[in-house]
């Protein structure tokens, strides 16, 4: 059953479930989905986390209560998923930072780090921290690990980033606590008008590996 | 054209326009005026559209030189001391600068954000197709640097506008801010919510455009330290594991561990910006349908205003 919470004088937030898990987030974007098809008077923008969707009106033209009730008519919809974008990304781990300590860390040889990097199907669960920042969960418990203790600076963009079983590109200069194990040419911002960001949420992403000399070659 | 340079920004001096609303999902907030109040009735006074793009102006005050040509311009928000050449001039007054002079904006009496505005086009950079200045990552129109060429184009002089704008009550620091509880109040004791309703809190000197941090009684979650990440608004009471609340504002994180006791309604967040650090603020909790009724009155209020100054 969702919960319902109203939010200030603008928002509900919709609530699948209190610890991440697919069937909730499969939920949200299921509502998220139907919402984009037949949204309400005074609906000004949703959000899709892991396990709420988080609904945002004018309040000059609706209230909480005419919200939760169009969610709930939503809701109660047999709601079909939107078949997800699979995107292929190509990662250089070739002189990354952290490789070797996240390998010291998880007992494993470098190469077995990247072979479990490798074979995670990763999905894009929700987007956050900084513009672009896609949390794409699926990455094997072989290679989880803690943030580290202290955030390295400057971290620049097209680093792929890891930290518990999430993985991440990064798109801007940020500091990042996150393990540093691969570089990629994949832009997330595509500096396309037309889809300025690469992902979608629910799509799914699939990493494989080019040499350092094919990763310099790539446009 | 009218040519500026700048002689001096302090931190947090940007371009902004209305905003970017839109891009939650994508990690992006939407930006905009810490005091939209302000910046709405700065827009109305060479009226210009409401996206149209200002110059927000913080504690750390701006120097602008004028190298070319001459321009109308109005401050609008806070009590801020306006300088041109040797005279001193306030906020909320329109004034014409001209080729040689030099327009200085600093924190006056009262006030933590100001809106400089030009009778004239601003030229900024706009990224996601708006001007706003995201803080942390500077895309948009970006931060204000000393040396920077700053250009208006289709400047005018009107010299019939020169004045004073008046400004409402409500445009005015809050020290009382209306906040709906939640909506992860369930993470929090009795006597934490009890605090959050009854206690002054303390702006402190840990602020930037993404959020404003207090001081005050801690107010620590119980059990909720890796809640999974949930959106974030604008208004957004987070609290950390240290039991200090901050205020998310304008250039918010999307999403956040974080449990959020409660969310300021936008109504009061225009006043509670302008109050300054160490000043005391205390929440006011009201029921989701009192907030509706307050963002509707606060926008009556506002409308009413500028058809009148029109």
């Amino acid at each position: 059953m969702a919960l319902y919470r109203p939010i200030a004088d603008h928002a509900v937030l919709v609530e699948f479930g209190t610890a991440i898990n697919d069937a909730s987030h499969v939920q949200v974007l299921a509502l998220d989905q139907a919402l984009a098809a037949q949204p309400f008077v005074g609906f000004r923008e949703a959000t899709p986390a892991f396990v709420n969707l988080l609904v945002d009106f004018d309040p000059l033209l609706t209230d909480h209560a005419t919200v939760e009730a169009h969610l709930r008519r939503l809701a109660d919809q047999p709601l079909t998923p939107r078949t997800p974008n699979t995107w292929n990304v190509p990662v250089c781990y070739e002189n990354a930072p952290d490789l070797d300590e996240v390998a010291r860390r998880t007992g494993l040889s470098t190469e077995a780090v990247i072979a479990a990097h490798l074979a995670g199907d990763y999905r894009v669960f929700l987007y956050g921290f900084a513009p672009g920042y896609a949390y794409l969960g699926g990455l094997p418990e072989a290679v989880k690990l803690d943030r580290k203790t202290t955030p390295v600076r400057g971290v620049p963009a097209g680093q792929i980033i890891i930290a518990g079983t999430m993985c991440l590109i990064t798109t801007l200069i940020m500091p990042t606590g996150w393990w540093i194990i691969g570089r990629t040419s994949t832009r997330v911002f595509t500096g396309e008008q037309a889809r300025p960001f690469l992902f979608d949420v629910g799509d799914h992403v699939h990493f494989h590996r080019v040499s350092q000399a094919a990763f310099e070659a790539l446009p | 054209m009218t040519r500026l340079r700048v002689a001096f920004a302090g931190p947090h001096v940007t371009f902004q326009d209305s905003g970017r609303p839109g891009q939650m999902r994508f990690g992006v907030a939407a930006s905009g005026p810490m005091d939209r109040k302000a910046f709405a009735i700065a827009q109305s006074v060479f009226a210009a559209p409401s996206n149209a793009v200002a110059i927000e102006v913080s504690l750390g005050g701006l120097a602008l030189d004028c190298v070319e040509g001459q321009v109308t311009f109005a401050v609008v928000g806070g009590g801020f001391i306006v300088q041109v050449g040797p005279r001193r001039l306030g906020a909320w007054q329109v004034h014409t600068l001209h080729q040689g002079e030099r327009l200085v904006i600093r924190p006056g009496p009262w006030g933590s954000w100001t809106y400089l505005v030009f009778a004239g086009d601003l030229g900024a950079p706009q990224w996601l197709g708006s001007s706003a200045t995201h803080g942390p990552s500077g895309l948009g129109g970006g931060m204000l640097v000393a040396g920077q060429e700053v250009r208006v184009h289709n400047a005018r002089v009107v010299p019939e506008g020169a004045g004073f704008i008046p400004c409402p009550i409500w445009a005015r620091p809050r020290p009382v801010i209306h906040a709906v509880l939640g909506p992860q109040d369930r993470f929090f004791s009795p006597e934490s919510l009890e605090d959050l309703a009854t206690q002054p809190f303390y702006l402190t000197n840990s602020y930037d455009r993404m959020g404003l941090r207090l001081r005050g009684p801690s107010v620590a979650p119980v059990g909720a330290l890796s809640i999974p990440s949930e959106p974030i608004l604008r208004g957004s009471v987070q609290v950390a594991g240290d039991g200090l609340a901050t205020v998310m504002l304008a250039d918010h994180g999307t999403t956040g561990g974080y449990p959020k006791i409660a969310t300021v309604v936008s109504e009061d967040l225009d006043g509670f910006v302008q109050l300054r650090p160490n000043d005391a603020v205390r929440f006011k909790l009201i029921t989701p349908p009192q907030a509706v009724a307050m963002a509707r009155a606060g926008d009556r209020a506002l409308r009413t205003y500028l058809a009148r100054s029109r």
